[in-house]
């Protein structure tokens, strides 16, 4: 039964990290159909720029908390900005034209934010410092869970929380559903259709980058090719909720922690990102629209 | 160039030097606590990115005023690359002197020469090949490379286990990579295009991961070394003359398959191609089986990555399934982007201007994936159609003119 809850929690852990990625792809997919193959590079330069910022505070001997809070600020900031700005270049431009130049213009743009950060930083692993601290009152439940799997799945669901509240109360929330549904009719009511993409991105692109601080700082190190497995299986997972649904990404994302982890616990662990790409292809087979999504008949 | 667009460009650098500050500028080491700040690189992204700003507004100008012509319908039907390829005049002495230039490339220049044009021109055949899957039928594969490690690993398995000879490989390499082609095409072609990207980067993933760990069957990470080098009736070859055979045999393969690529672009099948890509519920209204032309694209483009998997697994005479990951396949896809989609010239073009380059300016070669990311971007922004774009068939009427 140990084992068993050993599983089943890091399973959750590994979910909530995915749904965070998946927030981002299932939103942006659901207002400009297009997959952002460079998502997974945000949150790679979220945890990027948390060690960075992180490291020079502690050379400068700030107080942990300081440095934890100072970190993940500047961390999603940066984020935001280089989620706002690949928008503006790489995809802004393709608006109007096929879907396939738009796919191929993020394949792009994520080998360059891949390549950008090889560059400018380094190939190696880096160990990156644990911003979570042990929080006194986790301690008790120290023979369940290590503290940050505490800290992520709680981080995690008051994001989800705070993003439902966003989507389905503000004007702001609004536009977003009323460009997701039809942009032309959204642009004819008075929304400024580029406004609402620009903070789609903005909005994913943040909770990106707190899923990469909050991994980084569980797993312990980084390096400049996380980003693009964790931004697959994160797709596979809004796909597997059925694209274009928040709760659905949320569900998609469990789904898949919770799978992989039992798989790699029970079975095998060689074959764990093939597990996850079998996965994919039987979902796409048998219920493309996903589990929570609807089946969108094309329209001439 | 007014005060406003310098305010512009001014802003616009400003924003991207905060933006690559702490990845540009700081480097820290989390092992010794010490902390490098690299300031220069900040100057140096920031008047860079305030002249490729000024480039930037400048093509953009370019690109609106020639889709405004196009809509008054003053655009020339073929563009200025396109005429000088249909123009006698130059096309045939160009041809002539390439020619020349193909036959007595291995003979003036040395192995090593010889080995990177190789190269280059796998990657003109497996561009060419990718080209029927994205070009032609707008099919976004990631996972291409896949079926040219299928097709190295059907040549260096089955020379070591039966002892096939090269000859009798190429087919069955073909055959088996097309088979491979079927059998993923066939539950997932019912897909929409951009599912098929991502699905078919899982393939890729599945092949190569497959490959490194399964060691009974393909000696895992550590590869297949010995394979033996194409024969020819039993001759035995120097290494300098089988390497020029392979080149022979590379540009005959290459020429063979622009003469396949263009006799399909006008088949029935070709067309069927083009017209999924432009509209799939058009084509389908028009009675076009929209399952079996997407999976017979996929197939032939299989086909031809597994034939030159073999030749590469016979030039190299060593392979592991490391020279088998996704990043092939971007490359492969980059040359078929930057030469222009569709048109066979162009992917040729594409594939020695990508590889060639960065073979000969060694200085860049670190920066090599950087700027096929950014050869992605900048040609679907600017130039979609590539740097030789495909000559779409039109019908003018000339009839009467009142």
């Amino acid at each position: 039964m140990g084992y068993f809850l050993d599983l089943f929690l890091s399973g959750l852990t590994r979910g909530s990290i995915y749904a965070l990625i998946a927030l981002g792809y299932t939103m942006v997919y659901g207002i400009i159909q297009l997959i952002n193959f460079a998502h997974g590079e945000i949150y790679m330069i979220g945890a990027f720029t948390a060690l960075i910022v992180a490291g020079v505070l502690t050379i400068y001997g700030w107080n942990q908390m300081a440095i934890i809070f100072i970190a993940s600020i500047v961390a999603l900031l940066y984020s935001m900005g280089y989620g706002y700005t690949i928008e503006k270049i790489a995809y802004k431009p393709l608006r109007h034209a096929p879907r396939l130049s738009a796919l191929i213009s993020a394949i792009g743009m994520s080998l360059f934010l891949q390549n950008y950060v090889l560059l400018a930083q380094t190939s190696d692993f880096m160990l990156f410092p644990s911003l979570i601290p042990d929080f006194k009152f986790l301690t008790s439940f120290s023979h369940i869970a290590r503290p940050s799997e505490f800290v992520i799945i709680i981080s995690t669901a008051i994001v989800m929380v705070l993003l439902t509240f966003f989507i389905k109360f503000t004007k702001t929330g609004k536009a977003m559903r009323a460009t997701a549904q039809d942009r032309q009719m959204a642009m004819l009511v008075g929304i400024d259709v580029n406004r609402v993409i620009s903070i789609t991105f903005i909005i994913g692109s943040a909770t990106a980058a707190l899923g990469g601080v909050l991994i980084a700082s569980h797993i312990g190190q980084i390096n400049f090719y996380m980003g693009f497995i964790a931004g697959i299986k994160a797709f596979v997972a809004a796909v597997l909720g059925g694209i274009g649904s928040m709760p659905g990404a949320v569900l998609g994302s469990l789904v898949l922690g919770w799978t992989e982890s039992f798989f790699t616990g029970y079975v095998s662990s060689d074959y764990e990102d093939v597990f996850a790409f079998i996965f994919l292809v039987l979902i796409l087979i048998f219920r493309p629209s996903g589990i929570l999504g609807r089946s969108d008949t094309q329209k001439v | 160039m007014s005060f406003e667009q310098i305010k512009k460009s001014l802003l616009v650098s400003l924003w991207f030097m905060v933006l690559t500050f702490p990845i540009m500028v700081i480097r820290v080491n989390t092992i010794y606590h010490t902390v490098e700040w690299r300031w220069h690189r900040m100057f140096g992204v920031g008047i860079s990115v305030f002249v490729l700003s000024f480039l930037w507004r400048y093509l953009m100008g370019r690109k609106e005023a020639g889709l405004k012509r196009k809509d008054r319908g003053e655009a020339d039907i073929l563009s200025r690359s396109q005429k000088l390829l249909h123009e006698p005049r130059f096309t045939r002495p160009a041809v002539i002197m390439a020619g020349a230039f193909i036959i007595a490339f291995p003979f003036i220049f040395s192995i090593y020469q010889t080995n990177i044009m190789i190269t280059a021109l796998i990657y003109v055949v497996t561009g060419l090949g990718l080209n029927i899957v994205v070009g032609l039928a707008g099919l976004l594969d990631l996972g291409y490379v896949a079926f040219y490690a299928v097709g190295a690993y059907s040549y260096a398995l089955l020379n070591y286990h039966f002892g096939v000879g090269f000859w009798i490989a190429l087919p069955i390499g073909g055959g088996i990579g097309m088979l491979f082609g079927i059998l993923l095409g066939f539950p997932v072609l019912r897909l929409r295009g951009d599912y098929l990207a991502i699905v078919t980067l899982g393939f890729g993933e599945i092949i190569r991961l497959v490959l490194e760990n399964w060691n009974a069957f393909s000696f895992g990470p550590s590869g297949i070394a010995n394979i033996p080098r194409p024969g020819l009736f039993g001759v035995d070859f120097s290494l300098r003359e089988a390497t020029i055979y392979i080149y022979f045999l590379m540009i005959a393969l290459a020429l063979f398959t622009v003469f396949v690529v263009r006799r399909l672009q006008n088949s029935r099948i070709g067309r069927a191609w083009i017209a999924l890509r432009e509209d799939e519920t058009a084509c389908q209204a028009m009675g076009i089986d929209k399952t079996k032309t997407k999976l017979s694209a996929f197939a032939m483009g299989a086909t031809w990555a597994g034939m030159a998997g073999v030749v590469f697994a016979a030039k190299t005479t060593f392979i592991n399934p490391a020279s088998f990951t996704i990043w092939e396949s971007i490359i492969i896809l980059c040359v078929v982007v930057l030469g222009g989609m569709g048109s066979a010239i162009g992917v040729i073009i594409g594939a020695l201007v990508l590889i060639l380059l960065p073979e000969y300016l060694r200085a860049f070669s670190e920066y090599r994936m950087l700027l096929f990311g950014a050869i992605l971007v900048i040609m679907m922004v600017f130039r979609p159609g590539g740097v030789v774009s495909e000559v779409r068939q039109t019908y003018q009427f000339k009839g009467k003119g009142d």
